[in-house]
């Protein structure tokens, strides 16, 4: 029997909500101290903007466009398990898990031609925080799209839906954080 | 919505409660909340007695330079660099936290609130085994090629980013690591804390029901989730700095080294009061129990802990007055250092308004809630002289900060830990301590502490810098040798009284007189179950229901001078 506190709602919001909003709060304060730390050095060293120009606008858009994409499936597949149509949820996050291992493969491509180019973690303070920022975020990317598969293999069997929702919100911070880094790393040249 | 109902559908699958591991893994392997709580609270006075004798080294060195140190030997300059590190390390982050936040949270929440377990069990022992982890790997680093890390628990760069000058390449590293694990530990504990306080509350608990001390680890796990990140963010800079070769801090690089003290002092400084809100919490429980009347202005008391939270955000730069930061931003944060001081000190008047009129008892429980109140007042009023920045230059880094730090961080991690563990103990255990071993104890830790801090206050308006291994190769500062001393052996007498802490402890557990539920009379949901409360600490059909708010002691209306809070009017 599960514990009587884990079926409590005094707030009237599912724990599990509540939790994920939380988890995204102190989610918030690493991306944002880490893209503050890099707003405080871009402005103080504006030579950084010629390393920037090295990094391929159009592959970072390609990448964005896929992001936005799977968390559209995302949001089709909360929908449709609230309708408890769990074999639907999951073939809709099945495509959003397609979209990570895309924008995986696309970013493994995309480091190793930097790489091989001699643009390292090493190289200088804006590769330095171009390969942390973007390498933490992808870590959020891997380790989303592991948890999705396993929920996605619950809904097929119509358990657990509700957790459908919730990694659904943390897909779109995923998101978020990457509508962020893009302009930041990408476009501000 | 219709999550919560399918919460409930699949209670079923998850039959870990009733059927759990039997024998010692129901012990490591345990979700009870109670059980969570006590794996805590032993870690950390495990690692309590660990970051104390590190002490006892160091003060030794101190006192007697040169000489061997009985149960160490000669400590050489890297050693003494290492155990002051690291002792700080331990106190903050593998003593007052896991013990104030993560034992009392874990075993008073969901007493308190009337719930029989946290509302993620498994997120729970996930919680505490990462914290487990965190705790061998720091110690572990003190056995590396190299010895520990000893470049203070502030991390400093370059001092902790390069090797060729900490000479500590594997030391610092997982010196580092350590401390990232028992984040995440803390973060999956805090969201638990949190989200169960918020959801899992008896039936009728309203927010002004909610017992201070669930509010102020709540409030303290809010703050610490909120400070924490950007030094998270910092910690895998200063990692890359360290492991791989980046630049982050590095000046002559493109880096910046203050960007790590701006990372960490934000964190820093919020977790101050991270650690003290709670202790706070608990003396206020005791002190309203023992004055036997109704607490002194609960919502002030609220209030002023999610102001310090608030403002807690914005005082962090006043530990770097002279680290080149700008004279105008140092004015900015002499104003609102004091600022802070003041809801801290209305929790103060609070505590004392309370006393007031009430009929109290000096059981050793309160003993302790009353020297934290005078302690910490010292450690408070000192802290005036450092956050202001004209005071600050002449003070900084000399053993006036070390004194003063020690006054905040005793009363919060031993005085506070020592006032809720004696209070709740026949909760716990379901016997009482023994009374008189605990006042010989109370009183020789109290009297010790003072005579080994208030010497150092002196050496400190004299000029003593901190940080010195050996005062001899410094003749300006040989002066201070017999203060030095002084602290040295009142170290030693606080280290021996608190033996007869543990032979209370024992005897107590051995042979204690058999508690009952409600020892203390007091009114919170926790003293209404058995002592110790079973698994599930209700039986089902009689978990409690809440009508009244927890401090109504010496109420006119009733004969008996408490009214717990479960029982219907």
């Amino acid at each position: 029997m599960k514990p009587l506190a884990t079926t409590r709602s005094a707030t009237g919001i599912p724990t599990g909500r509540l939790a994920i909003w939380w988890i995204l709060a102190s989610e918030i304060v690493i991306f944002g101290g880490l893209i503050g730390s890099y707003l405080m050095f871009r402005l103080g060293h504006p030579e950084w903007a010629d390393a920037a120009a090295h990094t391929n606008t159009w592959i970072g858009a390609f990448n964005t466009f896929v992001l936005l994409s799977s968390s559209f499936t995302a949001v089709l597949a909360h929908q449709a398990a609230e309708k408890g149509e769990g074999k639907l949820a999951a073939k809709y996050l099945s495509f959003t898990i397609l979209g990570a291992l895309t924008f995986l493969v696309v970013k493994s491509f995309e480091w190793a031609s930097e790489i091989s180019h001699g643009y390292t973690i090493t190289a200088n303070g804006f590769w330095s925080f171009y390969y942390t920022a973007a390498g933490l975020h992808g870590l959020h990317v891997i380790a989303g799209a592991i948890i999705m598969a396993f929920i996605a293999k619950d809904a097929a069997q119509n358990k657990e839906l509700h957790r459908v929702e919730l990694i659904g919100i943390y897909w779109h911070f995923v998101d978020v954080v990457w509508i962020f880094l893009f302009p930041l790393l990408y476009i501000a040249k | 919505m219709s999550h919560a109902v399918t919460a409930d559908s699949h209670g079923h699958a998850h039959d870990a409660h009733d059927h759990g591991p039997q024998g010692i893994l129901k012990y490591i392997w345990s979700t009870d909340h109670k059980i969570i709580a006590m794996q805590y609270m032993f870690t950390g006075m495990i690692m309590a007695l660990i970051g104390g004798f590190m002490a006892y080294v160091f003060r030794m060195q101190l006192a007697f330079p040169g000489q061997s140190v009985p149960g160490f030997g000669v400590v050489s300059p890297g050693e003494y660099n290492s155990l002051v590190t690291n002792h700080g390390s331990i106190m903050i982050f593998w003593v007052a936290m896991p013990v104030l936040i993560a034992a009392f949270g874990n075993y008073l929440i969901p007493l308190m609130t009337g719930a029989d377990d946290m509302v993620f069990p498994r997120i729970n022992r996930l919680s505490y085994q990462i914290f487990l982890i965190s705790a061998i790997l720091i110690i572990a680093s003190l056995f590396v090629s190299g010895g520990g890390f000893g470049g203070a628990w502030t991390a400093y760069p370059p001092l902790s980013s390069m090797s060729e000058y900490s000479l500590t390449k594997l030391g610092s590293s997982m010196w580092l690591l350590a401390v990232a694990l028992e984040f995440v530990a803390f973060l999956l504990g805090g969201i638990n804390f949190i989200v169960t306080l918020m959801n899992a509350r008896a039936p009728g608990m309203k927010a002004y029901d909610i017992p201070i001390v669930c509010w102020m680890i709540v409030i303290a796990s809010i703050l610490f989730m909120l400070s924490v990140g950007p030094l998270i963010a910092g910690a895998v800079m200063l990692l890359f700095d360290q492991m791989i070769g980046t630049g982050f801090f590095d000046p002559t690089r493109g880096g910046d080294p203050v960007l790590w003290q701006h990372l960490f002092w934000f964190f820093g400084h919020p977790e101050v009061y991270v650690v003290l809100l709670p202790a706070i919490g608990i003396v206020i429980e005791i002190i309203a129990t023992f004055a036997r009347k109704q607490l002194f202005g609960y919502k002030i008391i609220l209030y002023t802990a999610i102001v310090t939270g608030i403002l807690s955000f914005f005082v962090w730069a006043h530990h770097q007055f002279i680290a080149g930061i700008d004279p105008r931003m140092a004015n900015v944060f002499t104003v609102t250092t004091l600022l802070i001081s003041v809801p801290i000190a209305e929790m103060m008047f609070v505590t004392v308004a309370t006393l007031y009129g009430g009929s109290i008892r000096f059981t050793t429980p309160m003993l302790w809630a009353l020297a934290f109140v005078a302690e910490f007042l010292i450690g408070g009023v000192t802290g005036i002289f450092l956050g202001a920045s004209g005071s600050d230059i002449y003070l900084h880094d000399t053993y006036f900060v070390l004194a003063h730090f020690h006054y905040t961080f005793f009363p919060i991690a031993i005085i506070g830990t020592f006032a809720g563990f004696t209070y709740w103990f026949p909760k716990m255990f379901g016997k009482m301590m023994n009374e008189t071993l605990g006042k010989i104890h109370f009183w020789g830790t109290i009297i010790s502490f003072n005579f080994i801090f208030i010497p150092l206050f002196f050496l400190g308006i004299g000029g003593q810098h901190r940080r010195i291994y050996n005062y001899e190769n410094f003749p300006d500062l040989i002066a201070g040798q017999p203060l030095r001393v002084v602290a040295t052996v009142a170290m030693l007498a606080m280290l021996a009284f608190q033996v007869v802490f543990f032979i209370n402890l024992f005897s107590s557990l051995k042979s204690g007189k058999k508690a009952g539920n409600n020892p203390w009379k007091a009114n919170t949901l926790e003293w209404t179950t058995t002592s110790p409360p079973p698994h599930g600490n209700w039986p089902q059909d009689e978990m409690p229901k809440v009508y009244r708010g927890p401090y109504e002691y010496s109420h006119p209306d009733r004969d008996e001078d408490y009214w717990p809070q479960n029982l219907p009017s």
